[in-house]
C-alpha cells in the first residue's frame, strides 16, 4: 500500500534562505509523526509545502500515491489534508461554530445536516462545546488553540498537521491536549506534529524526524533519535527527558 | 456522543422583530404613491437606489475583500445601456434595465480576468482606470451624445405610463424593487454555502483557502452578480434622470465615494451596515445641503470620527455592546437540557 504521504526530494529557497533542501520522508496510514528542530528550520515551511501554500522549487509531493505537488491549497484540504496554524488563524468575526462548520462544509464537502452534527461531536471532543456561540475573535490562547485543532479535525483530514499546538499551554492543559490527539489516533487518522515541548510530543508519536536548515537529519524511533548525537549538538543543554 | 442534546438555530427574537417591522414598512413603501408627494417619493426612489449601490458595494468589499473605487463604471455602463437598448433596439425602458443588467455581468467577466492579476492598492487603482476607460469610451459615442450626452426621446418615455403620476409610480416601485432584490439576493447568498465561505474569506483568507474554499471563484462570482446588479441600478438612475453625460454616469463622488461612505459610516461587512449608513447619509443630506461646500467638510469629519471611534461603523458597535442582528444569518448552538 502507497503511503499516504510522501515527500520527494522537496526543495525551496527564498534567495539566500533555505527554507527545504532536499527533503524526503513517507508517512504511513495512522502513523504519528513528530518533529522537531531548532527555530527558523524550515518546520512550518514543511507544512506549507505539504499543504500547498507555498510552491516547491523543486520535488515532489505524493498523496495515496498520486501526485499533488501542483494542486491548490483548497484541493489539497478537499482530497484529506488539514493542518492547524502555529499562529491561529481563527475566522475571527464568526462564531466557533461557524469556524469549524467552515472546514467541515467546504473542507469535508460534508451536506449541511451531517456537517452540523458532524462540527457538534468535534467541539465536544476537543471541549469547546460551552464556547460554540462565542465570537473566535474573543478566545483566549488555549481556545484559539482548540479551535485550530477541532477545525482541522472538522474538514474530516487523512493526515492531520499540527503546528506547536501545546505551545504556551499549562501543563494541565498539555495533559489534556495529549489524551484527545491519542483519542483522534484511534480513528485512524496519520498525524504529523510538529512541537517544542518534547515531553508532549514523544507521549503520542511513533517516530521522530529532527529538520535543521530544511534538511532531515534524523529520521526514526522517538527515544533512539532524541538520544542520537546530532540532535544533542543541536538541543545541547537541553535535557531529552524534561 | 451526545450531541443530539444540541440544535442549531438560525432565527433570534430580534431578527423575528426585524422581520415583521421590515413587512410592515415594506407594504407601507409600496403603498407610497398613494400617501407621499412628489418631491417626496423622488427621494425615498434615490434613497432605495443608493441603498442597492451601498449593499453591492459591501458585498463587493465588506465580504470578498475587492476594495473597488470603480463600480460608477457598472453604474454608467447600465445607464448607457439603458439608453442605447430604448433608443437603437426599440425595447421599452422596463424590459432595458434586466437586460443592462445582463449585459453588465457579461462585460464584468473580461474586467474581472484584467484586475483580478492586481492586489489590494493597486486593484483599487484598477478600477477606477477601467471606470475612466468606460467614461472616456462612451463619450466617442456620437449616437449617444458623444461627450455632452443625450436625453430619452419624449416618445419612449411617454410610451411606460398612461400619465405623468403612473410612470412616477412606476419608476418608484422599480427603485424600491431594486433595493428590495439586492437585499434578498445578497441575504439568501450570505445564509448559503457560499456566504459561508465568503464571510470566511473576510475574515482571513490563509486560513479560508487552507479549509477548500476556492477564494478565486468567490470573488469572481461576486464581482460578476454584483456588477449585473450594479448595471441594472444605474439603468435605473438614468431611467429617473432622463438624460445621460459621460461625466454624470461615470461619476466616481456621486457613484462610488458617497457609497463608501454610507457603508463605512454604517459598517462594512455586515448586512445591517448599509441600511443604517443611508439613513445617516441622506439624514445629513437632507438637513446640511444647503450650507454648500461646509456639508461636505462635515461628512468628512464624521468619516473621520467614526473610522477613529468606531472602525466597525454604527452597527459594528451596536452589535458588539448588544449581539444582536436583523438578518438571522449566524447559526446558533442551542443546548436543548438547558433550555427545557
Amino acid at each position: 500500500m502507497a503511503p499516504v504521504v510522501e515527500l520527494r526530494d522537496l526543495s525551496k529557497s527564498y534567495g539566500a534562505i533555505t527554507v527545504a533542501d532536499g527533503l524526503s520522508f513517507e508517512l504511513g496510514s495512522g502513523e504519528a509523526l513528530g518533529v522537531i528542530g531548532p527555530n527558523g528550520a524550515g518546520k512550518t515551511s514543511m507544512f506549507n509545502l505539504i499543504t500547498g501554500s507555498i510552491q516547491p522549487d523543486r520535488g515532489s509531493v505524493l498523496f495515496n500515491g498520486k501526485d499533488i505537488t501542483r494542486l491548490s491549497a483548497a484541493k489539497r484540504c478537499r482530497l484529506g489534508v488539514a493542518r492547524s496554524f502555529q499562529v491561529p488563524q481563527p475566522f475571527t468575526g464568526m462564531t466557533v461554530f461557524e469556524n469549524v462548520l467552515v472546514a467541515a462544509t467546504h473542507g469535508a464537502g460534508m451536506p449541511s445536516a451531517q456537517a452540523n452534527q458532524y462540527c457538534l461531536d468535534m467541539l465536544e471532543l476537543t471541549g469547546l462545546i460551552g464556547k460554540a456561540n462565542d465570537t473566535a475573535g474573543k478566545l483566549t490562547l488555549l481556545g484559539r488553540k482548540r479551535l485550530e485543532l477541532a477545525r482541522a479535525l472538522c474538514a474530516k483530514p487523512q493526515i492531520l498537521l499540527l503546528d506547536e499546538i501545546a505551545g504556551g499551554l499549562t501543563e494541565k492543559e498539555c495533559h489534556e491536549l495529549v489524551e484527545t490527539i491519542n483519542t483522534i489516533r484511534t480513528t485512524g487518522i496519520s498525524i504529523i506534529w510538529i512541537e517544542h515541548i518534547v515531553h508532549a510530543l514523544l507521549s503520542v508519536v511513533d517516530r521522530l524526524i529532527v529538520i535543521d536548515f530544511g534538511r532531515k537529519i534524523a529520521d526514526g524511533n522517538p527515544k533512539k533519535t532524541m538520544a542520537s548525537k546530532a540532535v544533542q549538538e543541536i538541543y545541547m543543554g537541553v535535557d531529552a527527558d524534561a | 456522543m451526545s450531541s443530539s442534546r444540541y440544535t442549531i438555530s438560525r432565527s433570534s427574537p430580534a431578527s423575528r422583530i426585524a422581520a415583521t417591522i421590515g413587512v410592515i414598512l415594506l407594504i407601507a413603501l409600496v403603498a407610497a404613491p398613494w400617501w407621499a408627494g412628489r418631491a417626496d417619493m423622488r427621494l425615498l426612489s434615490e434613497i432605495f437606489l443608493y441603498l442597492s449601490l451601498a449593499c453591492l458595494w459591501n458585498l463587493l468589499a465588506g465580504y470578498a475583500g475587492l476594495v473597488s473605487v470603480g463600480q460608477q463604471a457598472f453604474v454608467g455602463f447600465g445607464g448607457y445601456m439603458l439608453f442605447a437598448l430604448a433608443m437603437f433596439a426599440g425595447i421599452s425602458p422596463l424590459a432595458a434595465i434586466p437586460l443592462a443588467g445582463l449585459l453588465g455581468a457579461l462585460i464584468a467577466v473580461p474586467v474581472a480576468f484584467l484586475i483580478f492579476r492586481l492586489r489590494g492598492a493597486y486593484f483599487a487603482i484598477g478600477t477606477w482606470v477601467i471606470a475612466e476607460v468606460f467614461r472616456l469610451s462612451f463619450a466617442q459615442v456620437s449616437s449617444l451624445g458623444g461627450g455632452s450626452g443625450t436625453s430619452i426621446p419624449v416618445g419612449i418615455v411617454r410610451s411606460m405610463a398612461s400619465s405623468r403620476s403612473m410612470r412616477e409610480a412606476t419608476t418608484y416601485w422599480l427603485a424600491l424593487g431594486m433595493a428590495v432584490l439586492v437585499l434578498v439576493v445578497i441575504y439568501l447568498l450570505l445564509r448559503s454555502r457560499n456566504g459561508l465561505a465568503l464571510t470566511a474569506i473576510r475574515d482571513s483568507e490563509l486560513a479560508s483557502s487552507s479549509y477548500g474554499i476556492d477564494i478565486w471563484r468567490h470573488k469572481f462570482v461576486v464581482y460578476v452578480v454584483t456588477a449585473g446588479l450594479t448595471a441594472s441600478t444605474g439603468a435605473l438612475i438614468f431611467l429617473q434622470k432622463l438624460r445621460i453625460s459621460p461625466d454624470a454616469a461615470f461619476n466616481v463622488n456621486d457613484w462610488t465615494a458617497f457609497v463608501i461612505f454610507i457603508v463605512v459610516i454604517g459598517g462594512i461587512g455586515t448586512l445591517e451596515g448599509p441600511i443604517i449608513g443611508v439613513i445617516v447619509f441622506f439624514l445629513l443630506r437632507e438637513t446640511l445641503a444647503d450650507l454648500g461646500t461646509t456639508y461636505l467638510l462635515i461628512l468628512g469629519l464624521v468619516a473621520i470620527v467614526v473610522m477613529l471611534k468606531a472602525p466597525k461603523g454604527i452597527w459594528g458597535l451596536i452589535k458588539a455592546r448588544y449581539g444582536i442582528e436583523l438578518f438571522p444569518l449566524s447559526r446558533r448552538v442551542v443546548d436543548q437540557k438547558s433550555e427545557n
